[in-house]
């Protein structure tokens, strides 16, 4: 037998992160339409285009950050490359590659999803049915990741993808934590204040935890326990521990079962960030700096995903 | 009123009560008692079912196909359209007499191309016979002289070979051209009886059809028997142009088929000779190539430079026998259309038979006689350059207008080795869904044959019917669709 195609390692990687960053965009969407509705201001807005580090294209792109305009730029705009169309539109380019490989199941419904997409319109996101949109996002990222577990074959593929998703995962945690924890603070609103607990309670649900968040800690909403429990929380399916332990145990399988050599060098870099991530504590992480901190797990993963790509996915075009 | 409304009120009419195809052959109705008798299961299926749920089962059908992803690319204006080839429920249908004859044609006309091939890049006794002139096949441009002196285990140079075939006036079966390189559609084959199996089960019912579903099996069975260090030290791929290519669909369905890779050209390496694709553990080899991709982009080192979909290096590869390449590079010679006309002659000349398929009464313009009957009956004749494929730039003398007849004349009279011509066909019909009903619909079949250590018929084969009403041209590119087809048990 052989080993997958390394094109096929990276399309799947990609395919896994594109669908899981297009259940999270519309997780952050959906959450900032709901809490902001009684709010004047564009800064909820704002923050979303700072989560992804988007500013300069916005700007190019847009005159202001209004709820339209986000919107827009975030579910439809074909120049968006983290648009939820694009990522989708991405992920069935990237599907289509692996088809040989997929379930039909799969395929059809990524297809189905992509083609649904490219059926909406700017009326369809407008305020008021942006929630639906969003739902059906969700739904649909979540029917993908079902099939997933139930219809594809657990070769090497698998592995990759659970991987991609894993990483994609972590990474987008850190961005909700990070925009919230920084441009949220040291804002007008004093720590603790209404808004604050509001925004905080946002933060949770759009990742789904506030539930959980509520078994662990019955009483209190702070930024400091919200940004604890979901960084590190190892229970927590979104949180960077879960994912980079669950990241870091899939590769040494992955290497080991399919005999994989030139994987030493990502393997430890995965190793560190798991080892990381799941000693770390809230309040070092606060002392040293939280921004620094989440910086420091995403360079971390961007680098895991370059060490990938020359592990496995050899000269392969990725993305 | 109520009483006027049941005074008026008729039997239902069914699907094909008012059907009609004269003049013409048809597949369905066809004129001899025999066939009668062995279509009435599918007729009388066919008379159970009305219009309006016959249509909706067939939007149905249509919705799963896009849903699949079944779909094949067109290109226009430089945007990329991603169009369902459209499946006509009503299948046709071949006797098993009429199959045992079409299997037979086919294996013959395999078994002549694969000698044919041989002897051209070899011992050339075609042309020292006289069978046919040498600069016909050497001048050719899809002959390469890169294959000269090569020899091909068990003489296969055409392991995957569609031969299309129309059925006349007169009820029998012609070959209307060889397809011998790269001949695509049989994934359609496979997919339209899955969903006549899902959509029409009725239609089926105490119908004895051979089944098609082995196809896949068959193939790497086939390529696997090419390699000279034993099928089971054959690691066989699937080399693709990639996601792009209008046949993508089917070049997915066949590597999941046989359960081999699907590459692509920048997926192997080829080092020392030896060909690898490039995997997650690094180089692997591979020894038998099902290719899909011309010899033009085969190898930028021998033939296009520009070639991005190929992989350098690998016809070196071939030549030294570390690789197989199926089908084998230059067998293209043989589907032209040039070469078609001498068919029944060569083979004669290899088999010492005579054709069980006879061709099409073909011109070949080359030869001055033919040109002058061409010229003299321009109005009456198809012309088709040879060398295209597609059905591109084929005039339809009948259909055509002054202007183009006299263009065609002067392309004939400047350059008539690039023409041939034949009369127009009485193509049979087959009972197809039309907006207005069910309504005869000219068909044309093409059986696939697999030929590693011997040749083996997919029992059926691709029917492609012309949608427009009165078209002869069947072709997906030009509005054609498809039809599952049984061949009876």
């Amino acid at each position: 037998m052989h080993n997958l195609l390394s094109r096929q390692a990276a399309a799947v990687f990609w395919m896994a992160r594109q669908v899981e960053r297009a259940n999270n965009v519309a997780r952050i969407l959906d959450v900032t339409a709901s809490f902001s509705r009684d709010e004047t201001s564009t800064q909820p807005w704002q923050a979303v285009i700072d989560l992804y580090n988007d500013a300069d294209l916005f700007a190019q792109r847009y005159a202001e950050a209004t709820p339209e305009n986000v919107l827009q730029f975030y579910i439809l705009d074909a120049d968006n490359p983290n648009s939820i169309l694009n990522n989708v539109s991405f992920a069935r380019e990237n599907a289509r590659a692996l088809r040989p490989l997929l379930s039909t199941e799969m395929w059809t419904q990524l297809n189905v999803f992509h083609s649904t997409l490219h059926g909406v319109k700017k009326s369809h996101i407008r305020d008021e049915k942006v929630a639906d949109f969003c739902a059906m996002v969700k739904r649909s990222c979540q029917t993908h990741s079902g099939l997933v577990s139930e219809t594809m074959f657990r070769d090497e593929e698998w592995y990759f993808y659970c991987i991609g998703n894993a990483l994609e995962r972590a990474d987008q945690t850190t961005r909700l934590v990070d925009v919230k924890y920084h441009l949220l603070l040291p804002t007008s609103n004093p720590v603790g204040s209404q808004i604050d607990i509001s925004q905080w309670n946002a933060v949770l649900r759009s990742a789904a935890g506030f539930q959980a968040y509520r078994r662990v800690h019955h009483r209190g909403l702070t930024g400091k326990k919200v940004a604890a429990f979901l960084l590190l929380d190892r229970r927590f399916p979104r949180s960077v521990c879960a994912t980079s332990v669950q990241a870091c145990d899939l590769l040494q399988t992955l290497i080991q079962l399919y005999d994989l050599p030139g994987g030493d060098a990502v393997l430890s870099q995965m190793k560190a960030l798991a080892l990381q991530a799941r000693d770390a504590d809230i309040e070092s992480i606060i002392d040293g700096g939280m921004h620094e901190w989440i910086d420091d797990v995403q360079k971390d993963i961007a680098g895991i995903t370059i060490a990938l790509g020359d592990a496995f996915f050899a000269d392969a075009d990725t993305a | 009123m109520r009483y006027t409304v049941m005074a008026y009120r008729t039997e239902p009419k069914t699907l094909v009560s008012d059907y009609s195809s004269e003049p013409f052959f048809d597949e369905l109705f066809g004129q001899d008692g025999a066939r009668v008798d062995a279509c009435k299961g599918l007729v009388r299926g066919l008379e159970t079912l009305d219009l309006r749920a016959f249509k909706q089962r067939t939007k149905a059908v249509d919705q799963e196909l896009r849903n699949l992803g079944i779909t094949f690319t067109v290109y226009k204006n430089a945007k990329q359209i991603d169009r369902v080839l459209p499946f006509d429920a009503i299948p046709r249908i071949i006797t098993a007499d009429e199959w045992q004859t079409i299997e037979a044609g086919v294996q013959q006309r395999v078994a002549a191309l694969n000698l044919f091939l041989d002897d051209i890049y070899n011992a050339q006794t075609v042309f020292k016979d006289g069978v046919l002139p040498a600069a016909l096949a050497l001048k050719n441009s899809n002959y390469r002289p890169e294959m000269q002196g090569r020899t091909l285990p068990f003489g296969t140079w055409v392991n995957i070979c569609g031969t299309d075939l129309v059925r006349g006036g007169d009820g029998a079966f012609y070959v209307l051209e060889d397809n011998a390189r790269t001949p695509s559609g049989v994934s359609y084959v496979v997919e339209n009886r899955h969903l006549t199996q899902r959509t029409f089960p009725d239609l089926m019912r105490n119908i004895k059809v051979r089944p098609v579903s082995d196809y896949g099996q068959r193939l790497i069975e086939g390529l696997s028997q090419m390699w000279p260090g034993g099928a089971d030290a054959a690691e066989v791929a699937l080399l693709s142009p990639g996601v792009y290519n209008s046949a993508y669909f089917e070049h997915v369905f066949l590597a999941r088929e046989m359960g081999v890779p699907l590459v692509e050209g920048r997926d192997l390496r080829v080092e020392d000779d030896i060909v690898y694709m490039k995997t997650t553990a690094g180089l692997q080899r591979l020894n038998v190539i099902y290719r899909r991709i011309d010899d033009d982009f085969l190898d930028p080192k021998v033939f296009r430079k520009d070639s991005l979909l190929g992989v350098p290096g690998i016809m070196q590869a071939f030549s030294k026998g570390n690789v197989i390449l199926a089908n084998a590079v230059g067998t293209g010679v043989a589907d032209d259309k040039a070469i078609y006309a001498y068919m029944p002659r060569i083979i004669r000349h290899f088999l010492g038979e005579d054709p069980i398929l006879n061709n099409v009464e073909t011109h070949i313009c080359r030869e001055p006689d033919a040109l002058q009957y061409t010229l003299d009956n321009l109005e009456n004749l198809v012309v088709k350059p040879v060398g295209e494929s597609g059905g591109y730039g084929v005039v339809i003398g009948p259909k055509a207008s002054k202007k183009l007849l006299n263009e065609t004349r002067q392309k004939l009279k400047k350059n008539p080795s690039n023409f041939i011509s034949q009369p127009v066909l009485q193509l049979s019909t087959c009972p197809t869904l039309t907006k207005s009903g069910v309504e005869p619909r000219h068909v044309d079949l093409r059986p696939f044959a697999i030929t590693g250590e011997s040749t083996w018929v997919l029992p059926g084969g691709l029917t492609r019917v012309a949608l427009k009403k009165g078209s002869l041209v069947v072709n997906s590119s030009q509005g054609g669709g498809s039809k599952d087809t049984w061949v009876l048990a």
